[in-house]
């Protein structure tokens, strides 16, 4: 599958079609990859495809040192996908400017990540080629399981849960800049005027980071795991995200990733949205 | 009048005992009005809420009703025009569907979602306001202090003694 994704990146390079092709290459150390930035057609051999390939590249498709190199091609994963779809969505970049190099996944990490076994995207929704034999969407998954559990719990122990997590944040914002829907030139964290998030990172500052962090994300998570994956403290952050992945499924029937057409939920509305928590 | 004359004028007891914090964000054209309206009619409602008046419920984020806890607010009150009503025609149906998240994502993280409380109040309905005044102040009294959140307030590092001293020898 590897040599046909050079080949087809040799292509594209050759052809001129695209500047650059972003994907993965070895790491420095086994068992790792890391994103590779490929702009000459004699270097695609750098190019690798392994249930290593953690990253989500569709981040660096709307930052400025990327995208300045011109038309990108893209290695994804259908959650990467997933995310690409959103930026579309959202006008961050267009359809046409991006060639998407779909490849099928059974999953990444060994064992593999927390959202793999709930992955409906093993085959990518959106593609121009796809690499690897097509994988039929799995059909009876839950992908809140786990945010159903946590939610039986009392509200006391919800507090005493996520306050021992969040009270671990360093607010080092990893978790942001590796977010591919985090393209805010100027993040509410590091506005000081007004300064609403606290920068210290004391609990009573990182409960309003991790809120509003999340809540940012709502509607707009495709829960590629990524902020989960980088946080260097372990804070279950996928936990929180799917939370309101639930609830933006719940109340107004929609999932973001899946159709490059669909409104964002937060800037429409149907006059029968529900409100049975309003007085 | 000095600080002297405000301590005599106050029972030593009724200035011990703890009374609810509720700050209430209200849009300027439905709930605020009702909320006069209450006033002009003179109606007896419970003093304990602070009201915050924004052009309109779409203004309103979760970043207040976060900044109101860390304040030290017991309780927050969210309200607006109702559905249709809205001055700019469709700002309460966006909110709507924020406050849905709001609702959720707080919930999930432990804050007890009787003390936030979210409805719609016209002009008209400085009764409506009045009551869910009342009640809410009744509901957090019940409740006690927002201690959980308080325990953050407290909680502040370069507060802590020997983070000073740490700051003062290096
Ligand atoms: S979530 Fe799906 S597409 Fe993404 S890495 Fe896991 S199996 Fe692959
Ligand atoms: S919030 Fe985390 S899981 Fe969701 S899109 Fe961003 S990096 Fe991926
Ligand atoms: S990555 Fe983790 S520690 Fe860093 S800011 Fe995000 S939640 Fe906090
Ligand atoms: S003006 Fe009252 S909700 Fe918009």
């Amino acid at each position: 599958m590897i040599e046909q994704i050079r080949e087809k990146a040799k292509e594209l390079l050759a052809s001129g079609e695209v500047k650059v092709v972003i994907g993965y290459e070895n790491g420095g150390l086994p068992e790792t990859t890391r994103p590779v930035f490929i702009t000459s057609p004699d270097e695609v051999d750098r190019l690798v495809w392994n249930k290593y390939c953690y990253a989500n590249l569709a981040t660096f498709l709307w930052r400025k040192e990327v995208s300045s190199l011109g038309k990108p091609a893209i290695v994804a994963k259908g959650c990467d996908v997933k995310a690409i779809v959103v930026l579309i969505q959202e006008s961050q970049i267009k359809r046409e400017d991006v060639v998407i190099l779909g490849v099928t996944c059974t999953g990444v990490g060994d064992p593999p990540l927390s959202k793999c076994p709930i992955c409906d995207v093993n085959t990518p929704r959106e593609y121009d080629c796809l690499f690897g034999e097509e994988i039929p969407p799995k059909t009876d998954i839950n992908k809140f399981a786990d945010v159903d559990e946590f939610e039986k719990k009392s509200p006391e122990e919800r507090w005493e849960f996520w306050e021992e997590q969040l009270s671990k944040c360093v607010k080092c914002y990893a978790c942001r800049q590796v977010c591919p829907m985090c393209y805010c030139e100027i993040c509410i964290a590091d506005k000081n005027q007004p300064q609403w998030i606290e920068t210290s990172s004391h609990t009573r500052g990182n409960y309003h980071w991790n809120l509003v962090r999340a809540w940012h994300l709502a509607g707009r998570c495709v829960d590629c795991l990524e902020c989960e994956r980088v946080c260097p403290v372990d804070i279950p952050l996928s936990l929180v995200n799917r939370r309101l992945a639930k609830s933006v499924k719940a109340r107004f029937g929609y999932e973001p990733g899946y159709d490059t057409e669909a409104p964002p939920p937060f800037t429409d509305f149907k006059p029968q949205d529900p409100e049975e928590f309003i007085k | 009048m000095s600080d002297e004359t405000k301590t005599e004028d106050k029972p030593a007891a009724a200035e011990k005992e703890w009374q609810p914090r509720i700050i209430a964000f209200v849009c300027n054209w439905c709930t605020y009005a009702g909320a006069d309206l209450a006033g002009t009619s003179r109606m007896v409602y419970e003093p304990h809420v602070r009201i915050i008046k924004l052009p309109c419920s779409g203004r309103i984020d979760v970043s207040f009703i976060i900044k109101a806890f860390e304040q030290g607010a017991d309780g927050v009150m969210v309200s607006g025009c109702h559905p249709g009503d809205c001055h700019y025609t469709a700002g309460n149906y966006h909110a709507r569907r924020r406050f849905g998240g709001f609702r959720d994502l707080l919930e999930f993280c432990g804050f007890d979602m009787r003390r936030v409380v979210f409805s719609w109040v016209s002009a008209a309905e400085g009764k409506k306001w009045a009551d869910l005044v009342n009640e809410a102040v009744a509901k957090i009294r019940e409740l006690g202090p927002f201690k959980e959140y308080q325990k953050l307030l407290a909680e502040d590092i370069w507060r802590k003694e020997e983070t000073n001293s740490d700051r003062e020898t290096g």
